[in-house]
């Protein structure tokens, strides 16, 4: 829920994560602040979903630490977390997207559902299993169990690999709706063409480290490291 | 092969004549193993969901134990149950042996751990699909218990039947703590061993398909009760 006492900034002070010995990622230290859609961007490897995992509390860091300017137990509970893959409960369309409230024990859980459910276009199919849902709906579905509880922070890891462009683009107005809604967006992504549509600033990641924070037109527009000057030339990244 | 034809003709015989004596060790057979599935399964499907969810020393050694307790000989069971219950015993001031009352006991003791291992072993599955997810949504360990085992409820319901299946079939424990006491204790397993003993194969095989058939319909009724195997809506 959209709180008072804003949730941000949140700072990452010197977070270093490594996974059977291998360093995912290199002390970073970043902030994150302001009511638009940070992207985190970088090639394959790079710990951008790991990045986004320890933010949340869902990675165990090895140093350093991640603080809102919330206490944790509170800040938990405002933010939402959409999956690469979407994680689809064994219930139907309207239960998957009521759950959140039901954990919540809030009132009107299945309404507030079913009112989700025709915004994204998944009116028709609420009582269906939600796994027989195609690749886009659940990520749709994902997206509207995340936003039903209006969290402060959404963070979506790459939610529209693998769609088609309709169902990119249907994904994208939901977030952007969500943003000027007053939902902070943090997410990664891939597709180049989809962080100039949506990102207002860009964090570029590369072999677990951070070469650059900065405002997303001069980030496309005059990368300052040769890495993040070849990632968006579609180069190979050293 | 005449045998097992007198036995079809004997237990089609018992059914149309509505023989009182059948129709009473078949309610005997259903309320033992029915009430031992029940309780069996409160007991072991939280327990299966609660192994599948924590993180504790010994965790390892705990599920390989549940999982040699499925092999737990019946007759090795009763024998236990059997002392514990006599008069001698530690629990023998109830009065309980001889009485479908054991039986239950005993059968509790033999499909718990089987059903909290399949139960285990599914929720296990599903949780380390749901982890993320349960985390992220900052679920308590009992909502996600219960997510789980609601999710995971076909699964379960294999595992509760898995348990019947031992039960209503088990004969070596419920004979030794009940006694096979006509109009008491009796059900179609020691029934079935009583004929046999007794050389009435026609019967006892007549027996047999009644309890094979009583076992299928119970599996029927509760699939299609649960609405399992059906696909699009839930």
């Amino acid at each position: 829920m959209v709180t008072e006492k804003s949730i941000l900034p949140l700072r990452v002070n010197n977070v270093t994560v490594s996974k059977r010995d291998k360093l995912i990622l290199n002390n970073i230290t970043t902030e994150i602040r302001g009511s638009g859609i940070t992207v985190i961007m970088g090639p394959n490897g790079a710990g951008k979903t790991t990045l986004l995992r320890a933010m949340h509390g869902l990675e165990r860091i090895i140093s350093g630490k991640i603080t809102w300017n919330l206490k944790q137990s509170e800040a938990r509970g405002q933010q939402a977390f959409v999956f690469q893959t979407p994680i689809i409960l064994r219930r139907s369309v309207l239960n998957n997207i009521a759950y959140p409230l039901h954990v919540r024990k809030a009132e009107n859980a299945l309404a507030l559902a079913e009112q989700w459910a025709n915004q994204i276009g998944l009116g028709t199919s609420l009582e269906l299993n939600a796994l027989f849902l195609s690749g886009g709906e659940k990520q749709k579905l994902a997206i509207a169990r995340a936003l039903i509880c209006k969290p402060d922070v959404l963070f979506l890891d790459e939610p529209t690999t693998n769609l088609d462009g309709q169902s990119t683009k249907e994904i994208e107005e939901v977030l952007l709706s969500a943003q000027q809604r007053g939902t902070k967006i943090i997410m990664t992504t891939h597709n180049l063409g989809q962080a100039k549509r949506l990102a207002s600033d860009v964090i570029f990641l590369n072999q677990g480290k951070l070469y650059e924070q900065t405002k997303a037109q001069l980030f496309f527009k005059s990368p300052k490291t040769t890495q993040a000057k070849a990632y968006i030339q579609g180069d190979i990244v050293e | 092969m005449n045998d097992i034809w007198q036995g079809v003709v004997a237990a089609f015989r018992l059914v149309v004549t509505l023989d009182s004596g059948l129709f009473e060790i078949v309610l005997r057979s259903l309320h033992v193993t029915l009430t031992a599935v029940v309780i069996a399964s409160l007991i072991g499907l939280p327990l299966g969901a609660w192994l599948a969810v924590n993180r504790f020393r010994f965790r390892r050694a705990t599920i390989a134990l549940l999982n040699a307790l499925m092999g737990l000989p019946p007759v090795v069971v009763g024998l236990i149950v059997y002392i514990i219950l006599s008069r001698s015993g530690p629990l023998g001031v109830f009065g309980l042996l001889f009485t479908p009352t054991a039986m239950i006991i005993a059968q509790v003791i033999i499909i718990t751990p089987l059903i909290a291992s399949i139960s285990h072993q599914a929720i296990r599955d599903l949780w380390a699909e749901y982890h993320d997810l349960l985390i992220s949504l900052n679920t308590t360990r009992v909502q996600r218990i219960k997510t789980l085992i609601w999710d995971a409820r076909r699964s379960l319901i294999t595992a509760s039947l898995a348990g019947f299946g031992r039960a209503i079939g088990e004969v070596g424990a419920i004979m030794i703590v009940g006694g096979n006491i006509d109009h008491l204790t009796r059900v179609l397993t020691t029934a079935i061993a009583l004929e046999t003993g007794k050389g009435d194969f026609a019967l006892a095989l007549g027996l047999g398909f009644i309890l094979i058939t009583l076992a299928v319909a119970v599996n029927m009724a509760i699939h299609s009760f649960s609405k399992t195997e059906r696909t699009g809506r839930w």
